[in-house]
C-alpha cells in the first residue's frame, strides 16, 4: 500500500512534558485511518503536528514524500491547500456567518467568481445537513452543528487529505451515522486520504480501513482493522470491550494518595 | 548562601531569557505586520479592503463622539488656564496662540491616541486573544492563511489612516472649544481669535502632530496584536492581556511622544 503520510520517530513536548515518545507509523493513500487512544494521550497533538501547527522536538513527517518538518512556511502553505481540517472544537471564525466561514478558504486560494463560490458553499453545507443556516453565526449554533459546519469548511476546497478530530462527538446517533456514511463516500468517490480521531466504537468498525492506537505516548497498534479485532493485547481489549481502567490502588493506598503522603 | 546565590542567578537568567524571547516575538510581529501591510500587496497578496474599511468604522468613525467631547473640554480648560496667566500681563488675545499650539502639537495627538488605545487597542487584544484561545488562529494557519495578514494588517491600515484623521478633527474641536470660551468668558471677538490662531500656527505644528499620530497608530496596533497573540490559555488570560495592552500602549505612546517631541524640538 502506498503511504501518503509517513511519520518516523516523532517526539513532541509541551514545555518539559513529553507527550509523544518517538512514534512511527504510515497512513495509506486513499484510505480511512482512525487514530484511537485514551483521553489526553496526545491524539489532537499528533494531528496538530501533521498539519504543521506545532513543530516536533525531533523526528520526521513525510507528506507525499516531502519532509514537512524542514519546510518553510510558504512551502508548507502549498501543502496545506491540499488539506482540510476539522478541529476538536470546530474553531469556526465567530465573527463570520456560516457561509463566509465555508467560503473563506475558497476566497483565499482561488479566483472563482462570487456566484460560483455561493453554489459551492451551498453544496458543502447541504452535504452536512446545514442548508438554510447560511446566514447564522457560529454562536447561534449547537455544538454538533458547529462540528458539521467545521466539516463543511474542511471540505471546501475538495482537499486530498482530510483530518477530522472527533467529528461525531456531540452528535446524535442518526447524524453520527450519516457522517460515517459521508466519510465512506468521500473515500470511495473522491479517493481522499482521511484521518479520523474518534472514540465511537461503532463508527471505528464502520469507517476504518487502518487503525493506529496510541497509549502513553507510544504506538500500541498500527495496521488494518482486522488486526485490531484479532489482537489480544490487554489494553486494546479493554478499549474495544469498554472496560474501565483496572484499580491500581487499594482503598487505603488511594486515601493515602489523595491525602498526599 | 550558595543556594540563595544560585536561585538569584537562576532568577535573573530566567527573567533575561524570557525578556529576550518576548523581545524576539515582538520584533517578529512588527516585521510580519509591516511585511503583510506594505510589501505583500505588491507580491500578489492583496490587503483585505473590506475588513480594513470595517476596522476604520470601528476604530475611527465610532470614536468621533468621545474624541469630540474630550477635545472640546480640553480646549476650554486650556483657554481658561492660559487666561489665568495672560490676564496678569494684559495679553488675553495670546490665549489663541497657546491653545492653538498646544492642541496641534501635543494634546490633539496624545488625547486621541489615549482614547483610541483604550477603545481599539483593548479591542484588538481581546479579539485576537479570544480567537487564539478558541483555536481560530490555528484554524487560519491550517487553511494557509497568515493570521497577521488576515487580522493585523487591516487594523494597522485603519489606525494609520484614522488616527491622523481623528487628530485633525480633535485639533479643530479643541480650538473651537478655546474660541467659544474666549467669546463667552474673556470677551474676545471670535474673528480676532480665529485670525490670531491662524497667524500663530505653522504648517509644521500641524504636521508634527500628524506624524506623531501616525506613529501612535502603529504602536497601538502592534501592542494590541502582540498581547492578543500571546494568549495561550482561556478567557481569564484574555482579560489580563487586554488590560496589559491598554497599559502598555499608553505607556509606549508617551515614550514615543517624548522621542518625537525631542526630535522635532531640535530638527525642525
Ligand atoms: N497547549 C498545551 N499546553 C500544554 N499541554 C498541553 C497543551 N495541549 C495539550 N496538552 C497536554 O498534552 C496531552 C495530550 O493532549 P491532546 O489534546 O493531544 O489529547 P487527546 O488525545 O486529543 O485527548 P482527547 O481525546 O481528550 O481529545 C494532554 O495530557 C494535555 O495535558
Ligand atoms: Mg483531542
Amino acid at each position: 500500500m502506498e503511504k501518503a503520510i509517513e511519520v518516523t520517530d516523532l517526539v513532541t513536548h509541551y514545555g518539559d512534558r513529553v507527550i509523544l515518545k518517538g512514534i512511527s507509523f504510515g497512513i495509506p493513500r486513499g484510505k480511512t485511518t482512525v487514530i484511537l487512544g485514551g483521553s489526553g494521550c496526545g491524539k489532537s497533538t499528533l494531528l496538530k503536528h501533521l498539519i504543521g501547527l506545532l513543530k516536533p522536538t525531533s523526528g520526521n513527517i513525510l507528506i507525499n514524500g516531502k519532509d514537512t518538518t524542514v519546510m518553510s512556511e510558504d512551502e508548507f502553505n502549498e501543502v496545506r491547500k491540499k488539506m482540510g481540517i476539522l478541529f476538536q472544537g470546530a474553531a469556526l471564525l465567530n465573527s463570520m456567518t456560516l457561509a463566509d466561514n465555508v467560503a473563506l478558504p475558497i476566497r483565499e486560494h482561488t479566483k472563482l467568481e462570487e456566484p460560483t463560490i455561493q453554489i459551492m458553499v451551498r453544496m458543502k453545507l447541504d452535504l452536512v445537513g446545514l442548508s438554510g443556516f447560511e446566514n447564522f453565526y457560529p454562536s447561534q449554533l449547537s455544538g454538533g452543528m458547529k462540528k458539521r459546519a467545521g466539516i463543511a469548511r474542511a471540505m471546501a476546497l475538495d482537499p486530498e487529505f482530510l483530518f477530522f478530530d472527533e467529528p461525531s462527538a456531540g452528535l446524535d446517533p442518526v447524524t453520527a451515522a450519516g457522517l460515517d456514511e459521508l466519510i465512506i463516500k468521500l473515500r470511495n468517490v473522491f479517493k481522499m486520504t482521511i484521518v479520523v480521531v474518534t472514540h465511537e466504537l461503532a463508527s471505528i468498525f464502520t469507517i476504518a480501513d487502518c487503525v493506529i492506537m496510541l497509549d502513553l505516548g507510544e504506538v500500541l497498534f498500527a495496521g488494518p482493522l482486522d488486526g485490531l479485532r484479532a489482537s489480544d493485547h490487554p489494553r486494546i481489549r479493554m478499549f474495544l470491550e469498554r472496560k474501565p481502567e483496572e484499580e491500581t490502588y487499594s482503598p487505603a493506598d488511594y486515601f493515602r494518595f489523595i491525602a498526599g503522603n | 548562601m550558595p543556594v540563595t546565590a544560585e536561585s538569584l542567578f537562576g532568577f535573573i537568567g530566567r527573567r533575561t531569557v524570557s525578556f529576550l524571547k518576548n523581545l524576539h516575538d515582538a520584533a517578529l510581529l512588527i516585521n510580519n505586520t509591516f511585511y503583510w501591510t506594505f510589501l505583500s500587496p505588491f507580491k500578489g497578496k492583496p490587503i483585505r479592503v473590506r475588513a480594513s474599511i470595517s476596522e476604520m468604522v470601528k476604530t475611527g468613525y465610532n470614536s468621533v463622539p468621545i474624541v469630540a467631547v474630550i477635545s472640546f473640554f480640553v480646549g476650554i480648560i486650556l483657554a481658561l488656564q492660559a487666561a489665568y496667566q495672560l490676564r496678569k500681563v494684559g495679553a488675553l488675545i495670546y490665549v489663541a496662540n497657546l491653545v492653538g499650539v498646544s492642541i496641534t502639537r501635543e494634546l490633539g495627538p496624545i488625547l486621541t491616541a489615549i482614547i483610541v488605545a483604550g477603545r481599539s487597542g483593548s479591542a484588538f487584544a481581546a479579539e485576537i486573544g479570544s480567537m487564539k484561545a478558541a483555536e481560530e488562529v490555528d484554524a487560519l494557519v491550517s487553511m494557509g492563511i497568515n493570521p497577521v495578514r488576515f487580522l493585523v494588517a487591516p487594523k494597522l491600515i485603519a489606525l494609520m489612516i484614522m488616527l491622523p484623521a481623528l487628530t485633525i478633527f480633535s485639533d479643530f474641536i479643541g480650538i473651537l472649544g478655546g474660541l467659544l470660551l474666549s467669546k463667552a468668558a474673556l470677551d474676545i471677538n471670535p474673528y480676532n481669535y480665529f485670525q490670531q490662531t491662524v497667524n500663530s500656527l505653522l504648517i509644521k505644528d500641524v504636521m508634527t502632530g500628524l506624524v506623531k499620530a501616525w506613529a501612535f497608530g502603529v504602536v497601538i496596533t502592534v501592542v494590541g496584536a502582540y498581547q492578543g497573540f500571546k494568549v495561550e490559555g482561556g478567557a481569564e488570560e484574555v482579560g489580563r492581556r487586554t488590560t496589559a495592552s491598554v497599559v502598555a500602549s499608553i505607556f509606549l505612546v508617551i515614550v514615543f511622544d517624548l522621542f518625537f517631541t525631542t526630535l522635532f524640538y531640535y530638527f525642525t
